[in-house]
């Protein structure tokens, strides 16, 4: 396979990853962030002590992040027909990234969380501050780098999924290296795949290094 | 001298399982007084200044600040009541993530004061605590004392009526304590501020404060004015600033004065009674309210119309069978 042939192909896996990836994120933040805020402050000592919907709250977490996502993405596939009415392609995928990014995602939000100071918390209801004050203007912000952090991982991880998308049409490099890479026996196209994926990770990762470092303030 | 109780805590009990953290404190603080609660760490002080603001609720016992019974108000009224008390805090608990002028901003943004007034008052605030110009920077780019006058400005942005102080000087140098302290002392005198603090350093307590309770085991063992308190027989208080050697040798006298150390009694004492006084220890120390001395001696000869003598002329003396 020349270049010629092959730039194509990239371009269009390339845009398909980066719509997985892109939407998953930011459904993961929508949905990840308010459990992992959740996981902290139902916590015993929380804001809002609820141990037995934490104790839930934490069980059904370990399951998500406990199966393989290849098998999630197969045994939610009725639940994706749901979401967006079909279980093919790109769109379909990114319900199954989500579903299994969020709880990972909401566990770096939590170690994140962890890391304010409980004197600091503490500090903001002796000054009457109310529990959504507190998330908002306390704990988000000081934890902020830390949840940078989190997402760059949260983002890698989502990259690395996404090239299981192929299983269900969902197109991308990983499928590209797949199919044409492994299947047709291109080591041109499969080598340049995995370059590829290596150097978007590095950049994502170096990317939000700086914007953590940049916030940091300690 | 002083007006109202501002602070007043009865009946004060904190369980925690089955360790007794307070056992029964009741403690009254007046308005535009300096109080200290004294005592080593376990001994309750900090679960008894949280209870004051209700960071921590007590299992029984009721706390009353400005006239308002805290422990009976819903939440929504008890974060505006809180407003109205300024907290300080041993690490100073600032937010990293702001800068200086934005942590005295944050107890007003909580209040719900408009930008403009709050950049103002924050400006004024910064001003008050000495650090105006630094609301720029960032805690980390401070020294510990200039993070512990962000804290006062943070803790007087609602305008309290009350300031309590958690171990504030405990993580500062000797000087910084001591300016930290002269700047407490003077927003006591300048804004008629009441302070509550709580320390392990018997300096502190003897260079700002008017009052003092001294705490271990949960309770308080002793509290009241200074002033009073010198004067009692037996004190703890008075025995713990002025370490003399214990236990008293019997038959020895131990004298404590207030007032000008330089009034020549003991030797008036010996000229006009027929007595011999050798001094065994003793020291004179300033307090927030003046000098006080304490002198250990051993008298011989017609002992008695002498003390009577020293007691006449407002010695407190005390002597060891």
């Amino acid at each position: 396979m020349t270049w010629d042939e092959m730039t194509p192909l990239l371009w269009e896996a390339a845009g398909q990853t980066a719509q997985m990836v892109g939407w998953s994120t930011l459904f993961t933040v929508l949905f990840g962030l308010p459990l992992g805020v959740a996981l902290v402050a139902f916590d015993r000592g929380g804001l809002l002590p609820l141990p037995a919907l934490r104790s839930v709250l934490g069980v059904v977490v370990n399951i998500g992040r406990s199966l393989p996502f290849i098998v999630l993405m197969i045994a939610i596939i009725p639940f994706t027909r749901l979401v967006v009415g079909t279980t093919i392609g790109t769109a379909a995928v990114v319900v199954p990234l989500t579903v299994g990014a969020v709880p990972f995602f909401a566990r770096l939000v939590e170690t994140a969380l962890r890391e304010v100071g409980s004197d600091v918390v503490q500090a903001a209801q002796a000054m009457g501050a109310s529990r959504t004050t507190i998330v908002r203007k306390v704990l988000l912000p000081e934890a902020f780098p830390g949840l940078v952090a989190g997402l760059t991982v949260t983002i890698v991880a989502l990259i690395g999924y996404s090239a299981m998308a192929g299983t269900i049409g969902g197109g991308g490099l990983g499928d590209l290296a797949v199919r044409y890479g492994y299947q047709r026996f291109e080591t041109l196209l499969m080598i340049v795949t995995v370059v590829l994926l290596v150097v978007i990770v590095q950049v994502v990762q170096s990317l939000g290094d700086a914007v953590a470092r940049r916030l940091s303030h300690r | 001298m002083w007006g109202f109780l501002v602070i007043q805590v009865s009946g004060l009990r904190k369980l925690y399982g089955d360790t007794v953290a307070l056992d029964g404190v009741d403690l009254r603080v007046r308005e535009g007084e300096i109080y200290g609660v004294l005592g080593q760490s376990g001994a309750g002080k900090s679960t008894l200044l949280r209870c004051v603001n209700l960071l921590e609720r007590p299992t029984a016992g009721t706390v009353t600040v400005a006239g308002q019974d805290l422990t009976a108000l819903p939440s929504r009224e008890l974060n505006r009541a809180r407003q109205r008390i300024g907290m300080i805090h041993q690490h100073f608990a600032l937010l990293s993530s702001r800068t200086v002028a934005g942590n005295v901003a944050f107890p007003l943004e909580v209040m719900g004061v408009p930008r403009g007034e709050r950049a103002r008052r924050v400006a004024e605030l910064l001003d008050l605590v000495g650090l105006g110009g630094r609301g720029g920077d960032h805690p980390h780019q401070l020294s510990g004392g200039q993070k512990q006058r962000v804290g006062i400005a943070r803790a007087l942005a609602g305008n309290p009526s009350v300031l309590l102080s958690d171990e504030a000087t405990s993580a500062l140098d000797p000087a910084t304590t001591r300016s930290i302290l002269d700047l407490l002392k003077r927003l006591n005198a300048e804004l008629n501020l009441t302070i509550l603090l709580i320390t392990h350093e018997m300096n502190v307590v003897k260079s700002v404060c008017d009052s003092v309770a001294i705490m271990a085991g949960g309770r308080i063992e002793e509290s009241g004015a200074i002033a009073d308190l010198i004067r009692t027989p037996g004190s703890r208080l008075t025995s713990e600033i002025f370490p003399l050697p214990e236990p008293a040798p019997p038959g020895s006298v131990t004298l404590t004065f207030t007032g000008d150390p330089q009034r020549p009694v003991v030797s008036e004492a010996v000229r006009k009674f027929d007595v011999e006084i050798s001094i065994l220890g003793g020291s004179i120390e300033e307090l927030a309210g003046g000098s006080v001395g304490r002198l250990r001696v051993s008298i011989t000869g017609d002992t008695a119309p002498a003390l009577a003598f020293l007691r006449e002329r407002g010695l407190l003396v005390e002597v060891t069978p």
